[in-house]
């Protein structure tokens, strides 16, 4: 059988690199490799090409210099005297303010009007897919400016607040709906707030506590609580009795009209305002649509059969179809949660200060380092969605139907 | 027998009642309704609410919309005519037209080319959006982008004619070696496109043959900036996508992790910033002799910003293609080449369709952001020019809404087409 | 296939493109067009009218510099630029010169490596508030909302000039100015703070100007001169001189009605011979023609009437020369002399 040997031995040749499927993957990313260094190698030869017959450099050092301008809405100490750091740290700050606040109200839009859509009223369902066509279709940029416009001409100035027969009044006394923001009441916390706020959080704990343990009663002995009732009162009385036990250590700083502007309560910027309700309302429709797709794509035999055990719509609704509908409509929602904090660099057009009005915007111009500035910005949004992609991946493999 | 009858019933109907129409309740508009509009209470309620808001709507905007005036030569004229009342001024949209379609600084003398381009699109693209159609108008679909960059931009006609030749010259070749190998075919029709290309510009340099008048494209703006941009990006970065995919999917590491940073660092970062390089940081990484204009820029940087996108949702359709259809490609004995092209693309992108429309429309809805960096798209062109004038200054609602119809006609096209698209492809027998 | 596009857009591109190597007057030359920089739109200074020619203060100066280079006013290539995109612009070659209400700082003209080659306008930040504020200084301002329109140095002077005051304020930082004075008109902020000339020619749009007050107080030195890249000094000398040619025409009263007949032949005053060419040639020095200065001067007239044409008292902006008038008449241009 020696005849049938292996192979000839062949000797290694040139071509073989090309025509071998055992190295022509060598070859191609060999190809790809250099295209790749030679690409990189040129644009950074350009780039230091060009830095030099300027005579400019790449530099971070204009982070630590003072930043010299003011921002109107900051959640952290911040002043002109601060750095471009602190200013740039600011803008990370309100964006990822904007975005949260963003995610919630587009989330609360999209589920109601994804549920109304497959309402069997008509009129709300075509209502709710005129709201939906109309969001989608149209740029966003162009929302935020129409409804940045709608507020400040819409809403009453503060000087309408003034005079003997003002034009327009203050709600219960402590909310102001101005042209400038919203003006809410602030809590004045004293000492003892946190004695309060900690019997509060103890309360929600006992209240959930209270309803885990009901529904085990329920199915071990089949005896039913009463459950609405019990929560109310957890909810509420103990936190009371401690907050007038203390001495009530929180109270209301109201808004009052001073001077030009309202002073006092919390104040809610209209560049936030109107950044916030644009991306919501343009987010909501596209989530909407996600939430539709994934409640159609529960099959009917899922809530037919669970009509036919007796359950009434609610929670058919409740215990049915929403829990298996989620596992289709979550990864579209966090990707739309993704959206949201990329369009909230679409600030600038409002003035609200995010990273990208700040860094990418005021300290871009004053210090002129276009450079430094835009690759930071880029590294901030890369680094917030690979957290959410990172976020969506594990809520993928949690879920993934494990098949029996 | 009929005395019997008459006895136990006075009268018996010999003939069938006609059958009389259903109780108003249950039949007609009225069982509509109550189907459809009030079958609970609480459905009722939402009823009422919903047309309490529809009547918000319409009461605030139709007298607004109808009185609207159409004939003014700026904002001040337009208040004289309303004498105080409140409604339009469309007349800015009248006096601008040119201006928001086509930006301000194309002559207005050859306004009649990217018209033409526009109509002729429609032609180019039946073919590839309609499969009944007869093949051969394909052609013209290959021809038109030549056509419509010399309609556009202007210049001698050899420019494009001679793109169009490499590009011919390439096809040819990569056809002809295509039989041997894949790599053969590419690299040869590439090399053969590229030596057409250099030959024809250097034998044809300073000829002017059909020489339209050129513009520049500086000059370009108004909505049709957006159209450009937008059919521009999504046809370039289609190809791009595939590519991207089909290496994001490949055994070969390096190719594979190049693809995988390359699309995970544009799908990380918003278009915004992207733009922002293209304005104040690619300048920088071309020689030091030569600038590259800035419709360029922002169309390179649109194209990588798309094709990472439209490469993920290729990725999608080649997972969401059966293990079945590899393995089968395989056992016939086809490369990788052969097996992509013939078997496996066709279908991952036929199940990919609907989410590359999704994307195209997403994008062109996206190149608003252009006016941020001072390209005079439709918007740039009312936040820039039209309202820093001083005849009207301080219109807003008529200018925005002009804009947000242009751009929802288009998109609500786009998508309903994609719906349609999505039912004719099913062939899946559910 | 329409990847070609691309590719002949390429060609394209390249060829137009510019080159921004040492010798920016050669390229001008060879390009047959100057590339200037100026703002998006701003009335007055640089703005396009309904036919989309650029017109305006900042305009004037490229046409002149266009004019002496290349002897073609009409022969500019307008680039809009965003307080952002400005000085890449300018550093990466895409212009030549920029002529957008820039002020003069230290950092600009050192750390970013560009020279400032003179002054076109002496300007400086002020406010504007309704009159039924009742408000007659800034530093009445206390607590007020300040809408601020964002690209010069503003922001910082309004930081400095209420800290230095010891009064707070709240700033609404806005894009455009046309955005700034919808915020302003719909009391969404009390005051609206720009350089003055701009704050002019808003308030000249108003429905009634006479609502409003602009405020004594001028916080701020805002020196506008437009600018070349540092280092190409015989490009930054062309600028500076025409500049400077227009300047000197008005004091020595030549206009654009009477240059050509004061250029046909020498007269009586030596500084005029020598700046239209007639005597001497101080165009060579500089590698123009003779006839540079009469080109500058004839494209739009001298510095006068630029000003009176586009941003001057019978124009809708309505600025008064103050320091912008010629030192004779208590102003502070004065042009070096030609010789």
């Amino acid at each position: 059988m020696t005849t049938l040997s292996d192979p000839t031995q062949e000797s290694f040749r040139l071509s073989m690199l090309l025509n071998d499927t055992r190295y022509r993957s060598i070859t191609f990313q060999a190809i790809a490799l250099i295209l790749l260094v030679a690409a990189i190698w040129y644009l950074m030869s350009n780039l230091f090409a060009n830095l030099e017959e300027q005579g400019l450099n790449i530099s971070y050092s204009f982070l630590g210099s003072t930043a010299g301008y003011d921002i109107n809405q900051t959640l952290i100490p911040y002043s002109s005297q601060s750095t471009n750091l602190r200013a740039a740290f600011v803008g990370v700050l309100n964006t990822l303010l904007v975005a949260v606040l963003a995610c919630v109200m587009a989330t609360i839009f999209g589920v109601i009007a994804g549920v109304l859509r497959l309402s069997n009223n008509w009129l709300v369902r075509k209502l709710m897919a005129v709201y939906v066509e109309i969001f989608r279709n149209i740029p966003v940029l162009i929302w935020i400016l129409i409804i940045y416009f709608i507020m400040t001409a819409a809403m009453p100035a503060p000087s309408a607040f003034r005079g003997d027969e003002p034009a327009a009044s203050m709600i219960l006394g402590s909310f102001a709906f101005t042209n400038r923001g919203v003006y809410i009441p602030s809590p004045v916390l004293e000492p003892g707030w946190m004695i309060v706020v900690a019997t509060f959080v103890a309360s929600i704990i006992g209240i959930v506590a209270y309803r885990r343990y009901s529904t085990k009663l329920l199915y071990d002995t089949g005896r039913l609580l009463p459950r609405f009732w019990p929560s109310v009162a957890i909810f509420f009385i103990p936190t009371l009795l401690v907050f007038f036990l203390m001495g009530r250590p929180i109270s209301l700083d109201y808004p009052a009209l001073a001077g030009f502007n309202f002073r006092g309560g919390l104040q809610i910027g209209a560049p936030l305002i109107a950044l916030w309700f644009a991306l919501s309302i343009y987010t909501g429709a596209f989530i909407a649509e996600n939430v539709r797709a994934g409640i159609q794509a529960v099959s009917r035999g899922q809530s037919e059969a669970a009509a036919a055990l007796g359950l009434r719509p609610g929670r058919i609704m409740n215990l049915v179809v929403l829990p298996q509908a989620l596992r289709v409509i979550i990864p579209p929602l966090i990707s739309q949660y993704l959206n949201i904090t990329k369009n909230s660099s679409l600030a600038i057009l409002v003035g609200y200060a995010d990273i990208t009005a700040t860094l990418g915007g005021i300290t871009l111009n004053q210090t002129g380092r276009a450079i430094e500035c835009v690759l930071l910005l880029m590294l901030f949004y890369l680094t917030i969605s690979l957290i959410i992609s990172l976020i969506l991946n594990v809520y993928n493999s949690a879920v993934r139907l494990r098949e029996r | 027998m009929s005395d019997t009858h008459a006895e136990s019933v006075a009268f018996v109907r010999e003939t069938a009642i006609p059958p009389a129409l259903p109780p108003a309740t249950v039949s007609g508009p009225v069982k509509w309704m109550r189907d459809n509009l009030f079958p609970t209470w609480a459905n009722g309620l939402l009823t009422v609410a919903a047309l309490y808001i529809i009547y918000l709507i319409l009461s605030s905007s139709l007298p607004w919309l109808l009185g609207g005036i159409w004939n003014a030569e700026s904002l001040a004229q337009c208040r004289e005519i309303l004498q105080g009342n409140s409604a339009a001024c469309f007349a800015v949209l009248s006096e601008r037209w040119n201006q928001l379609l086509f930006g301000f600084k194309y002559p207005p003398e050859l306004y009649w080319r990217p018209t033409l381009a526009f109509v002729l699109l429609f032609i180019a693209a039946a073919p590839v959006l309609f499969f009944d159609l007869p093949r051969k108008l394909l052609i013209f679909t290959g021809i038109y982008p030549f056509l419509a960059y010399w309609l556009i931009w202007g210049g001698t006609i050899l420019t494009p004619l001679i793109a169009l030749l490499g590009v011919v010259v390439g096809y040819l070749v990569f056809n002809r070696f295509v039989k041997g190998s894949f790599a053969a075919g590419m690299f040869g029709g590439v090399a053969a496109a590229l030596v057409v290309w250099i030959l024809g510009g250097m034998v044809f340099s300073g000829a002017d043959l059909f020489s339209l008048r050129s513009v520049s494209s500086r000059d370009l703006g108004g909505f049709m900036l957006n159209m450009m941009l937008g059919i521009t990006c999504v046809s370039l970065s289609v190809p791009i996508g595939i590519a991207l995919a089909l290496g994001r999917q490949s055994d070969l590491p390096i190719v594979k992790y190049i693809c995988v940073v390359f699309i995970e660092f544009i799908r990380g970062v918003p278009l915004i910033t992207l733009l922002f390089v293209a304005s104040v940081m690619l300048s920088y990484f071309f020689p030091p002799e030569r600038t590259v204009d800035l419709f360029l820029r922002v169309v390179i940087m649109i194209t990588m910003f798309s094709s990472a996108y439209i490469a993920e949702v290729i990725r999608g359709g080649l997972a969401a293609l059966p293990k079945g259809q590899y393995e089968a490609a395989d056992s016939l004995g086809l490369d990788y080449p052969q097996a992509m092209r013939l078997i496996i693309l066709p279908q991952a992108l036929k199940i990919s369709i609907p989410g590359i429309v999704n994307i195209a429309v997403g994008l062109f809805k996206d190149t608003t952001l252009v006016s941020v960096i001072t390209l005079f798209d439709i918007v740039g062109m009312i936040r820039g020019p039209i309202l820093a004038s001083t005849d009207w200054n301080g219109v807003y609602w008529e200018l925005f809404m002009f804009a947000s119809v242009l751009f929802f006609i288009v998109c609500y096209s786009i998508s309903q087409y994609s719906q349609w698209l999505e039912r004719r492809l099913a062939t899946d027998h559910r | 296939m329409k990847q070609s596009v691309f590719f002949g857009a390429l060609t394209g591109a390249v060829l137009v493109g510019g080159i921004a190597g040492a010798a920016t007057l050669d390229d001008v030359k060879a390009r047959g067009k100057l590339n200037c920089g100026v703002t998006t739109g701003l009335v007055g200074f640089a703005a396009p009218d309904a036919n989309g020619n650029w017109e305006g203060f900042d305009v004037a100066v490229c046409r002149a510099v266009a004019a002496a280079v290349l002897g073609d006013p009409n022969a500019v290539e307008f680039v809009p630029t965003t307080g952002k995109t400005r000085f890449t612009a300018l550093a990466s070659g895409e212009i030549d010169m920029l002529a957008r209400n820039t002020t003069w700082t230290f950092s600009r003209d050192t750390d970013l490596k560009f020279d400032f080659v003179g002054i076109n306008y002496y300007d400086g930040q002020g406010f504007i508030v309704p009159k039924a504020l009742g408000v007659t200084s800034a530093k009445d301002l206390d607590g007020a909302t300040v809408c601020i329109q964002t690209g010069t140095t503003t922001e910082l002077n309004l930081a400095d000039y209420f800290r230095a005051n010891n009064i707070s304020y709240e700033p609404v930082p806005i894009e455009t100015n046309a955005e700034g004075q919808q915020q302003y008109l719909a009391g969404a902020c009390d005051a609206y703070t720009t350089d003055a000339s701009g704050l002019a020619a808003t308030r000249a749009t108003f429905e009634t100007p006479s609502d409003h007050v602009i405020l004594p107080e001028i916080i701020s030195k805002e020196p506008l001169g437009p600018l070349v890249r540092h280092g190409d000094n015989d490009w930054g000398d062309i600028v500076m001189w025409t500049l400077n040619a227009l300047i000197a025409a008005e004091e020595y009263g030549v206009t654009s009605a009477n240059v050509e007949e004061l250029s046909a032949a020498a007269g009586d005053n030596p500084e005029v011979n020598r700046l239209l060419g007639t005597e001497d040639n101080l165009g060579a020095m500089i590698g123009l023609d003779a006839t540079w200065a009469k080109d500058a001067i004839a494209a739009g007239g001298n510095y006068g009437e630029i000003f009176e044409k586009n941003i001057g008292e019978s124009t809708p902006i309505g600025l008064a020369r103050g320091l912008n008038a010629q030192w004779t008449e208590g102003g502070l241009l004065y042009a070096p002399p030609f010789r």
